[in-house]
């Protein structure tokens, strides 16, 4: 394989590319990322390879595994190019007649298309699915276009141009500029200026310098940096290598968590392919300049993805942060100047050196340019991977995109950024999304997670759920994040479990207070969010449970009671048969629940046909 | 510092330059001697750096040009107190948190008693590594599993039965006899807060209070 040597050589095999490639010709795309995959859609990729080879055809037509397409509830996801007729929820016995029909003869497969629940209308193209609609889709264009393990597709829609861009007609100072006039900010969860970290790192003295790029992705719920890195692995080392180039570094690495193998391998195998093609390795682009990546995988810690912690991790130490008071940029792996960025936030230099700082910076509001990457799950329609400009209304996201609330039920709370973040009430819905915004708010960014929640979930539980996790995953160095938490936890167990007194509330407030000013690092520091957040906003949802004793969602199970409606209940007996506890009793016609044996499971509401079975 | 003008070497940390000067801030997991660590927080400040106010750990804070520190104010001793009643919940039998505790105003504790022996604060770790040069124990587990041991907790073949940990040990050397109920604090040290701190949100005495500001309340 040669090296592509000059910024000719990219077009050219960028051209001859697409010259080879007809757009015209039908392509079935079978999206075989993580969600999909666990839907079974590499048996539905391969059946489609083996039914079209069945078929004969002069000129087979292709077939692509990609990555994320982004619309998870939907999986296993196929889009037929060149028309993009978007099929959901496609099987395996499905696969010969899309083949027949779609494929040879062009005709629409109706029951595998998308239907609109609001107008009932079927919908046939993608960019037409009101989940899509909505969104704009930059950093995650190319995913579930593109087949990650072939560093060809990326280089025909348009890749390491603006690698061959930078390195050929810049300087380190205006790549610099750019990143920084673009307004782009750190999307790992806090934020930060990237183009100041990059000035400061490239200002830095040391004539060894490293950047990293962040995968560890540790908050429940978030899937944003997974996906990137299954779909298009190749955007994330254009950008690092770009970054690498301006500040001054010669080696990179990449930490993703052990528990995505599947972007292990595919950030393996294009770090192999931009090896084969030259875009790592040395003199890239014959300017001199030498750079390699290599990939660590993480051990299974959340407070890892912490990017002191990371560095220290790297360093083959116990994964914990250290003071920043001397920040990573100045001294970081191995005492050397290192630039930290999540891996959304590489993928996003390639697009802004592509169209320039000013387009990247027309999107989005003053302070947060740009877009922002969701993972919307919880209790919505649609739950997926949203993009969306900065600013977007809260509302938007999850009513027009998200599709409303699961069996029209009532929203009660939206929560972001992962454990570090708060919940959001209803009225705030009309909030505008953005790095300040959330903060103003009681809650975060983060790293893209949002949590919808409906009027079945009970806020003392959500937050019993965050410190029970942050408890686990505190590295436990400093006594307000280690004890504290702990602590908090205790309480709000309690409250949960009708053990709560009224000066708990208080004593919480200022627990979580003290926590957020003294803790070491940026966990201890933000645990504290849900807390505070649900107090402010859900105050008497709390106080109910420490003064009535009561959960008035239904949740926490020491205060709830099951309980078998008379009027509704025809004694068909099939609760009974399913309650683990043997806690059903027949009378007569009519079946009792004995509260002493129930362990409130919930079997038998399920099981109940009649809704005789209620929560109190 | 405290409204007064301070010098110090570059790259001492603010707790060196206090100490300098005679202003006393607490620490537990601090000694000169070694390597600072900045895990126990009681050593936190406030300090504007003319950007904004913050409150780091004055163990590691490198001094800067130009910043103002305030070692006492109402945000940071509340904080202290609070960090001091976590570590009692934790180690009640201790006299020098006791003593710390005490000289803070703490009275009660609040939270469910528990009766370990160790407040994680690293000194025996960093004394046996950096001052008799032997490393043979260590943090191991993480948050609520975190422990000083030896590695795979097996017999140290390099530990020379010095007793350094135990010397510089704050907690354990010193078994307080005084605790009379789960929760409750002796409070035989004098309690001292003195009226300069509610007026000036910080107190103004360079020197360890001696207390002769303070009138007395009736227990």
């Amino acid at each position: 394989m040669k090296k592509i040597r000059t910024p000719q050589e990219l077009d050219a095999l960028q051209n001859s590319l697409l010259q080879r490639r007809d757009s015209n010709k039908p392509c079935v795309r079978v999206c075989i990322g993580t969600g999909c995959r666990a839907r079974g859609s590499v048996v539905v990729a391969e059946a489609f390879k083996n039914e079209i080879k069945k078929q004969n055809l002069e000129i087979p037509i292709d077939t692509k595994q990609t990555g994320c397409h982004g619309f998870c509830e939907r999986g296993p996801v196929v889009v037929i190019g060149p028309r993009e007729i978007f099929y959901q929820r496609v099987k395996l016995r499905d696969v010969p007649e899309i083949v027949s029909k779609t494929l040879l003869n062009g005709e629409v497969v109706d029951h595998l298309l998308y239907v609109d629940p609001t107008t009932g209308q079927k919908v046939l193209y993608e960019h037409e699915v009101p989940f899509y609609e909505k969104q704009r889709r930059q950093i995650l264009a190319n995913n579930g276009r593109i087949d990650p393990a072939n560093i060809l597709d990326y280089i025909a829609v348009g890749g390491y141009q603006a690698l061959a861009k930078a390195i050929t007609t810049m300087s380190c100072d205006e790549i610099i500029g750019t990143v920084e006039k673009s307004g782009l900010r750190g999307l790992g969860g806090a934020g930060f200026p990237t183009g100041r970290k990059w000035r400061l790192c490239h200002k830095a003295t040391g004539d060894v310098k490293f950047v990293i790029g962040n995968g560890d992705e540790g908050d429940p719920g978030a899937f944003s940096d997974r996906s990137l890195m299954e779909a298009n692995p190749h955007s994330i080392l254009e950008g690092m290598i770009i970054g690498a180039y301006a500040i001054g570094a010669n080696q990179g690495y990449l930490y993703v968590r052990a528990e995505y193998p599947l972007a292990l391998k595919h950030l393996q195998i294009a770090i192999d392919q931009a090896r084969e093609y030259g875009f790592l390795g040395n003199n890239i682009f014959s300017s001199g300049f030498d750079f390699d990546i290599k990939i660590n995988q993480g051990g299974g810690a959340f407070v890892c993805g912490e990017s002191s912690a990371l560095v220290t991790s790297m360093e083959g130490k116990v994964g914990e942060p250290r003071a920043k008071y001397i920040h990573t940029v100045e001294r970081g792996l191995w005492n050397k100047p290192t630039n930290l960025n999540n891996v959304k936030t590489w993928a996003s230099v390639p697009l802004i050196i592509n169209n320039g700082a000013d387009w990247y910076a027309k999107i989005g509001t003053e302070k947060s340019k740009g877009t922002a990457i969701f993972s919307l799950v919880g209790k919505v329609n649609n739950t997926g991977l949203v993009e969306v400009p900065m600013g977007t209304q809260l509302k938007e996201i999850i009513y027009d995109i998200g599709g409303g609330i699961l069996e029209g039920k009532k929203f009660k709370a939206v929560q972001t950024g992962g454990p570090s973040g708060g919940c959001i009430p209803e009225k705030l819905l009309d909030l505008s999304v953005d790095f300040e915004r959330l903060t103003e708010a009681g809650s975060m960014m983060g790293s893209g997670g949002m949590i919808v929640m409906d009027e079945d979930t009970c806020m003392v539980d959500v937050a019993r759920y965050f410190l029970d996790f942050l408890q686990y995953e505190s590295c436990g160095k400093c006594v307000p994040c280690r004890e504290g938490i702990k602590r908090m936890l205790e309480i709000v167990t309690n409250i949960a479990a009708g053990r709560g007194k009224k000066e708990d509330l208080d004593l919480l407030q200022e627990l979580a207070e003290t926590i957020k000013d003294f803790s070491l690092c940026g966990l201890g520091k933000t645990a504290p969010n849900t807390v505070l957040s649900t107090l402010r906003y859900f105050i008497e949802e709390y106080e109910v449970h420490v003064r009535d004793k009561k959960c008035p969602a239904g949740i926490c199970k020491d205060l709830i009671e099951y309980f078998i409606l008379e009027d509704k209940c025809t004694g068909c007996g099939a609760c009974l048969k399913l309650c683990p506890q043997q806690a059903i009793d027949a009378y007569g016609l009519t079946h009792t629940i004995d509260p002493t044996k129930c362990i409130r499971c919930g079997i038998c509401r399920d099981a109940c046909s009649f809704e005789a079975i209620i929560v109190k | 510092m405290n409204g007064a003008k301070v010098q110090a070497e570059e790259g001492s940390t603010l707790l060196e330059v206090a100490r300098f000067y005679g202003i006393n801030i607490p620490t537990l997991c601090y000694h000169d001697e070694l390597t600072p660590y900045g895990a126990c927080r009681l050593c936190m400040v406030e300090v504007d750096d003319g950007r904004r106010t913050r409150l780091v750990a004055s163990c590691l804070y490198p001094v800067k040009e130009g910043i103002k520190v305030k070692t006492h104010t109402e945000r940071v001793m509340k904080g202290r107190k609070l960090i001091l009643e976590l570590l009692i919940a934790r180690c009640p039998n201790s006299k020098t948190l006791q003593d710390l505790a005490s000289k803070m105003g703490l009275e009660k504790v609040r939270f469910k008693m528990e009766n370990k022996d160790c407040i994680l604060c690293g000194l025996c770790v960093r004394m046996c590594a950096e001052q008799m040069g032997s490393g043979a124990i260590g943090f191991v587990g993480r948050g609520q599993k975190r422990e000083v041991a030896t590695p795979f907790r097996t017999a140290s073949e390099i530990c020379r039965n010095c007793g350094a940990c135990m010397y510089i040990c704050p907690v354990v050397e010193l078994q307080c006899r005084g605790v009379k109920s789960p929760g409750e604090l002796c409070n035989s040290c004098l309690v001292i807060t003195p009226q300069c701190s509610e007026k000036y949100d910080q107190v103004m005495c360079t020197l360890d209070s001696c207390g002769a500001c303070v009138e007395k309340e009736e227990k």
